[in-house]
Parts: C-alpha cells; structure tokens; sequence
C-alpha cells in the first residue's frame, strides 16, 4: 500500500474563490491510501514546496497528489520539489482542478465536487504508480533552417557563431525571402537592400552555414535531438561550381514572357534566371516549365552562349539526407489574394496595386525602375489614396480576423517617401485605427502627417470606381466629419492582409508542429515560451508564428537561436520513462502496433521466452524507447493487450475512471 | 423540364412584357413555366420584422405550393425574387419564424424550407447552360454593346441571394455573351437605383441613376438591360435617358428569334 500525501493549492483566489479548499483536503484525507492531506495558499512558492518535501520526510510518504494548476504549468516544479525530498519524480501526480474546475465554473458546491473527484482520480493513479527512470539520448550537433528569409538567416549566423553547423534549406533560388523585395525599412528609412545583403553575404560566407537554394524539406523522422531529414534539391539545370554569373545566358533567352515573381508579376522575367542583382548563390535556375528546350526539345541557346558550360539539362532532382539536432521554422508569410475584395476593383484596374507592388514600383531594381507611375499609362499619379485594413481585422470569411500589424508603418513610410520625392502628389490614408507601437514607431507616423502633409482619414472605404477616363473614385466615409467622401484619385495602394507562407501546412504536418486556425505555428506558451514549438527540437522564428516587422522578425530570429544552441549544447538528453512497453508473454507478433505507431518505434524479435515452464522461440513486439514519445496508440490498437505505457498503464486508468465513476 | 413559376404582380401590370418573352423563350429553350395557383403579391420588399409573419406568408404559400409539386420554384422581377428568397431562407434557418409561419398555415407537412428558388437567370446559366443557350441563338446580337444592370436586390446580402460575387458579379454579362453581343462592364452595375425612395426624395434616386447612366456610356454602352421593373422604371424616369432600358428578357426572345410571336 502506498503512503500518499494530498496537497490543495489555493493559487490565491484562482481556486479557493469557487473551490471549497478545506472540504477538498477533508474528503481526499478519507481516500485509500492517503495518510496526510493539507492546504496552502501558493502550493508553487519555495514555502509551498517545502510543505511537500517536509511531508514526504516526515509521513516517509511514498506517492504524492498536488490538486492545482495544470501539469503543463508545474508538474515539473512539484516533482522536482519531490525529488530533492527523495522520493522518486514519476511518483507525484497533478489534480487539474484550475483550468479543468475553478475557472470554468461558478457554482461554489458543484466545482468542490467536481474538485474531490478530480483528487480523487489522481489519488487512485498513484495508488498504481511505480517508481520510473528516465533514459538518455544523444544530440546531432547540427541545425536545419527552413526558410531563408531575414528571419532564417539570422537564426542561422546566431547559431553558426555559436561554432555550430547549420544548414538552411531555401524554396526559391536565392536567399533573401520577402525582405529583399522591400525598398526601404522603417523607422529609419534605410535601404532593405544595403541591410539585408550584407548579412546574405555572411550566412553565404560563414564556414558553419550550408545553404540549400532551390530546395525543400521532404520528409522527416526522429525526435528532438536526432531527426533526420531528407531534403529535395530541385534540378537547378546548372552546375554551381562550373557557372561564374555573367548573365549572358539570361540575356539571349528568347523565353521572355514570363510573370516576374520577384516583381510580384508587374514585369516578365526569361526562362533561365536569378530572381534579383544581389541573389545568393549568384547562379540562374532554368523554369522548365516555360523553357523551350524542356517545352519542344528545340532551342539551346543558354547551353550555347555559357562560356563556362555550365547548362546541364539533364539534371536530376537530387535527395540528401542528413540528421539535425534542431529544426527552426522560418517559413514567412505572403500577402492573401484579392478576389473576394472585388468593390477595390483590384481585378478591374491596374492602377490599384496592393503595398508590396508599390515596395517594387519605389524600387530602382523594379519595373518601373524606380518611377513612381501609373501602370495603366505610365503618368505620374498626382492624387494617391492608400486603403488600410484590407482582409485585416475582418469579421467574415472574406479576409482575417488578425491585424497584420506592420501595414500601418509601412503605409506611413510611403506615404512619407512619396511626398518628399513628389511634393506635388498629394497623399491621402483611409484608416480604421492607426497602430504604431514599437520603439520611435508613432513618432514616424506623426512625422508623415505633421511634416509631409499626409492626409488621415479615419474611415472605410467602400467602393473604388474606374472612371472612363482612366481616373479612379475613391468612395468612403469620413468617420470624424461624419460625411460621405467621393474622392478622385490616380491611383490607390491596398494594405493587403498578409497570411502565413502557404507551404507551411505541409511542413507542420511534416514536424508534428501544431498550427493555429490562421495557419500560424503555435508557440508552447503564448507568454513564457514564445519561440518554441509544443513538440520538443522544433522552434519559430519570425512571422510563421504570428505577424511582425523586421526588427521584431530578428528579435525573435535571435531568441530561436538560443534555445536552439541551448538544445545544441547538451551532449545527451534525458528522455521521457513513459514510454510503451511489450509483455512478451501475452505478445502474439501480430504487428497491429507497429503499423498504427506514428513513429515507427516498434520492431519485431524473435525472442526465448518462458510461458509458464514452455520455454519457445516467439515472434515479439519490441519498442525503441528512444523513438517512443509516449502517444499509446500501440496500447489501444493491441488485441491481446501485451502492450502497455509506463505511467499511464491500462490498470491506472481504469482505476482513475473507476474513482471518477465511484 | 417543368418549373413551378411566380410572376408577381408587376409583370402582370406595368412589365407584361418580362413576363411574355419570358414565357416565349422558354417555349424555344424547351423548358416549361408552370404558374402556381392562387398566388399573391410578395410585399415587394423583404420584410424585416422579426416579430411578425403576416408579411411572409404569400412567399411561403407559394413555396409550399411548389414543394408539393416537387418542383423548383422560378421568378423573374429582382423584387420577388429577392423576397422569396429572403423568407424561404428564414423558414429553413430561423426556427421562431418557422414554427410560427406553420403554426398559422396549418399544413399537411410543415414546410421548412425545401424548396429550391432559382431566378430565371440561374436556370439560363445552370439548368439549360449558356453553351447551350448560344446555340439556340438564331439572330445573333452582334456588334450590340450592352450594359448589364444588376441593381442591388439580386446580389445583396451576398450570403443568402447566392447569386453571384456581389462585388465583381458576371453572370449577366456570361448571358449577353451567349446572345452575340458584347457586354460592357462598369463600376456603377451592381449599385442600387434608389427603387422606392423615388417616391419620397425623387433628388436622391436622380442622383443614384444618372451616376449609373453616366458610368455605363462612358464606358461604351448602347443600352442597358435588367431584371427589375423598379430599376427600369427609375433608369428612364430618374436619369437623362439617353441609354434605352431593356429587360433582358426581351432580347433573350429577338436572339432567339420568337419576340414577333409575343408581339402578336
């Protein structure tokens, strides 16, 4: 019989204010087995801990039941406690009667009873419990990026200056991702190019860091610590070592009619290409979709003109696998599509451009090099009208129900930019709220209305009307004056929602990440563990876990870093004793547990055994319990019921319904 | 095909004309309108008291009356079309409504919004098909620029009318397509023509529809067409005019060749 000692947080008011605290420890006290139970305000503080491990010594108690938070919040804090007392981790049980009771009801008699059955499981649980003890396994003391934007880039030179090795793994043909099409950055107006570029260069430089451009992570397997990954490297249709980027290839395509990505389509771009002058690796990729020689086996003129001879049209895609310690997601964002905004008449007007088609239009390198002009026509727009809020902070299906968060600034900063370099343009905002927290952020706004002259309008716009003559009519309303306002315009800029890259479904799926129902990936804590992934190895960096600008982009970018060289660091991690276990006397080698295991944990011996004095030769399950997380799916899925997870065994959890049904 | 159809009263007074080349193209499309017995005026608008049925019946008897046929229920007039839509959406999804509308009619089997309303536009574009409307064209409208006018009561609220994208709809000009002519598309289409604030601030309805007007010609059109005797009617009334107003009926009937059959 197990000596158990229960233990009644109040948590302040959290539990005590609709959970009868004393009538819990009154009635856990009756409960087999329980030989003490008390009640203290803070059960957590160094004082309430002290309670618990004077008991255990004291009572010489051999299993212990903590009624309050949720384990996720400090399971680990009372079986430390406890473990420091002597007694074994595995043996200290949490009753939920917070998040599972007191805050969710309101009625002070039924949450007390919903409380002592809580207890009540918990104390039959441990009635079961066996001392368990942890394993170890190794770390592969390298890290994957995935993504290779401002985000990834930065994660990887914090961890490769580190002195580990790191690998980032790039969809497109060249690192830079969304920051490299910007044109200037806020607040200090400094050129996204001449501050990324440097750091491209770095990353490209670093002894440490490996880039796979043009690449994507296919699968993986394993664990924290010891995954490995199998990554796809597209047939680039050129040989990296042999090309030296002169470009001439580029210049005799005669494919030239293809939509310009990295123009965000305002421009065409050649079948052979690099998507911008600073691209890392400096080396083309051929589009085999829109190559000639790939369409009809004619043409050749890239093979033809490259001096280096470089082309390789009979390249394959090639698979590497190689295994990781960490994985960092930085998968970064896009901007939605417009087709459910139609009444801004982006479909119906090329003078309605949305701001990452402006960033480009601002841009010397873009399509209009650099010349703010109308698309239509090629004038210079002399009223410009910016909508805000478009598909953010949206209350039905059409858009998101999140703000973007970074539309505000950068609508000021072109707003500012416009009216400096064509003071004649006269500049006007539509806005529901305009949100500039962060360091010197609204004194940059202030800047564009108090200094340029930039016109805020607080107020929704409701429709934009092409007007015959090619002019648009900006049709919204003035919340302030409260009036209607129809107001003409050359051309009108769209702060489209952004969303999260659309890939990173798929590469969830592939970590086991969990992602939130805007398709951000959700952190393990909103507030204590925000650039960690739930599963263990598996950490955020920048907007894949919610929208943010660039300074808060490398902020996080850094802080993913750390806690991946904090992994990084460790020779050997202890791993989790609740994990499945075969008796091989009821095992009948059917292999239903090895095909439901998501982690391809179990394998089959041959093994002697010993079946009440018949000594044979069976065929059984076995687990790897450095590959078993723990899930219990193979417990459910045997028919024989030989298997069972340690902790959470079949008997303890009969018990525990058992208790709750009594 | 047989449908169960509501005309409504206009089209039996002021917009006789909907009604007839209507009836003839469907004769020519091979497919039958059959009129429901008894029917009453919609009400015109959609009521939007919440605390009285009085005002929903008419549309639920004839939707009832179409169930038990086991028919698809046709309109033509925007007007009813949207009404009927409007309530037979209520019967299916707003219970307190339901149980009182059934309450009161006392029918064999209560009805609860079964019955499928399609505007004779939607049996065009999904039942018969504009692929096959273009073939049973035999005088082609070519060289016709045409504006479509959806006015506000086909489209909105989006959700429930289900017509098409509110914002950037296409099904009328898919149908001026598939008659030889070419649409032309402007911004002011889908904007409302005032409908009954003619009657109390004729300013106001001027102003809606000579916008209207003015968007369509300067974007080329020749003539406009519509669905709604109250858009027609505010379009010639309430603006200077200059486009001629159409329902679109009436050129479904001249590219088909049967309009000279209703004119006699």
């Amino acid at each position: 019989m197990q000596r158990i000692g229960v233990f009644v947080c109040h948590c302040g008011s959290n539990i005590a204010a609709t959970v009868d605290v004393k009538k819990v420890v009154e009635l856990a006290a009756k409960e087999p087995g329980v030989v003490h139970a008390e009640d203290y305000q803070y059960m957590c503080s160094e004082a309430g801990q002290a309670k618990i491990q004077e008991a255990i010594k004291e009572k010489k108690l051999t299993g212990v039941v903590v009624c309050s938070c949720s384990p996720r919040m400090h399971e680990a804090t009372f079986r430390k406690a406890a473990e420091r007392a002597g007694l074994n981790p595995y043996m200290v049980e949490i009753a939920n009667i917070r998040e599972h009771c007191s805050w969710i009801h309101k009625d002070m008699e039924e949450a007390t009873k919903k409380a002592v059955i809580l207890a009540r499981a918990a104390i039959a649980k441990v009635n079961l419990n066996a001392p368990l003890q942890p394993g170890e396994s190794r770390v592969t003391k390298r890290a994957l990026i995935i993504g290779g934007g401002i985000a990834g880039i930065q994660t990887a030179l914090d961890i490769a200056d580190a002195g580990y090795e790191v690998d980032i793994v790039e969809k497109t043909p060249s690192i830079g991702g969304r920051m490299s099409q910007l044109d200037k950055t806020f607040p200090t107006l400094d050129c996204s190019a001449c501050i990324l570029t440097p750091k491209m260069v770095e990353a490209a430089a670093h002894e440490k860091i490996n880039i796979y451009t043009y690449s994507e992570v296919e699968h993986v397997s394993g664990f924290v610590g010891d995954f490995t990954v199998d990554i796809r490297k597209k047939a680039r249709s050129v040989n990296m070592d042999k090309c030296t980027g002169c470009g001439v290839c580029q210049e005799k395509c005669p494919s030239k009619k293809i939509p310009n990505e990295f123009n965000r389509g305002l421009n065409n771009r050649t079948a052979i290409y690099t998507p911008f002058a600073q691209a890392i690796p400096n080396v083309p990729v051929i589009d085999r979709e829109n190559c000639l020689k790939f369409k009809t086996g004619k043409c050749g003129v890239c093979s033809k003109v490259c001096q280096a001879g470089a082309i390789e049209y009979d390249q394959q895609d090639e698979i590497v696998t190689q295994k990781y310690g960490a994985i960092v997601v930085a998968t970064g964002f896009d901007i939605i599509k417009l087709d459910k905004y139609d009444e801004y008449a982006y479909s119906q007007s090329k003078d309605v451009i949305t701001s990452l088609e402006l960033e480009r239009i601002m841009n010397a390198a873009g399509p209009t090099k650099g010349h703010l002009e109308r698309l239509s026509d090629g004038k210079a727009p002399k009223e410009l009208v910016f909508i805000q809020c478009v598909g953010s902070r949206c209350s039905d299906d059409r858009g998101k129900p999140y703000c973007s968060k970074i539309c505000c600034m950068y609508t000021a900063k072109h707003a500012m930019l416009i009216r400096d370099k064509y003071p004649d343009t006269n500049v006007t905002v539509f806005y529901i709220d305009v949100r500039t927290p962060g360091k010197n952020f609204d004194e940059f706004y202030r800047r564009a209305v108090e200094q340029y002259g930039v016109n805020y309008i607080k107020g929704q716009v409701g429709k934009v009307i092409p007007q015959p003559d090619g002019s648009l009519l900006v049709q919204g309303s003035d919340l302030i004056d409260n009036k209607q306002i129809l107001k003409k315009a050359d051309m009108v800029v769209l702060a489209t929602a952004i969303e999260p890259n659309p890939d990173v479904r798929k590469i969830a799926t592939m970590l086991t990440a969990s992602i939130d129902t805007n398709n951000f990936l959700t952190e393990a804590h909103a507030k204590l563990r925000p650039v960690e992934s739930p599963t263990a190895g598996i950490f955020l960096s920048g907007v894949c876990q919610g929208p943010k600008d660039i300074p808060e982009t490398v902020a996080q970018a850094g802080a993913a870093a750390v806690k991946a060289i904090g992994l990084l660091a460790k020779d050997k991690l202890t791993t989790n004793p609740c994990t499945a276990k075969s008796d091989e006397l009821l095992c009948n080698g059917c292999s239903t547990c090895a095909n439901v295991c998501p982690y391809g944990a179990i394998s089959y011996e041959d093994k002697q055994v010993n079946d009440h004095g018949i000594r044979e030769t069976r065929r059984v399950a076995v687990v790897n319990t450095a590959l078993c997380q723990g899930c219990g799916a193979c417990t459910v899925a045997c028919p024989s019921g030989a298997m069972d997870l340690q902790g959470f065994s079949n008997r303890q959890i009969i018990a525990e319904v058992d208790a709750i049904c009594r | 095909m047989k449908y169960s159809y509501y005309p409504g009263c206009t089209l039996r007074n002021k917009a006789k004309d909907l009604d007839e080349y209507a009836r003839a193209s469907a004769r020519a499309l091979g497919f039958e309108l059959e009129e429901i017995e008894d029917w009453q005026c919609c009400g015109g608008v959609y009521p939007l008291g919440t605390d009285e049925i009085a005002t929903k019946l008419s549309s639920v008897r004839a939707l009832n009356q179409a169930k038990e046929k086991g028919q698809d229920l046709v309109t033509i007039c925007s007007a009813c079309h949207h009404v009927i839509k409007r309530v037979n959406d209520d019967m299916k999804n707003v219970e307190d409504i339901r149980t009182r509308a059934n309450n009161y009619m006392q029918l064999d089997e209560p009805y609860e919004g079964e019955t499928t309303v399609l505007h004779y536009l939607e049996v065009l574009r999904d039942k018969v098909g504009f692929d096959k409307l273009k073939e049973k064209v035999v005088n082609p409208l070519t060289g016709k620029k045409i504006g479509a006018y959806y006015g506000c009561l086909l489209l909105r609220p989006g959700k429930i009318m289900a017509f098409d994208d509110p914002e950037n709809p296409t099904i009328m000009e898919d149908f001026i397509r598939a008659l030889g002519a070419e649409p032309v598309v402007y911004p002011y289409r889908n904007e409302c023509c005032g409908g009954y604030i003619s009657l109390k601030e004729k300013e106001m309805s001027q102003n809606m529809c000579q916008k209207i007007e003015d968007s369509a010609k300067g974007f080329g059109a020749d003539m406009l067409i519509t669905a709604c005797p109250l858009c027609k009617y505010n379009l010639n009334k309430n603006a200077s005019s200059e486009l001629p107003v159409y329902y679109f009926t009436e050129l479904l009937a001249e590219a088909l060749g049967v309009k000279e059959e209703v004119a006699k």
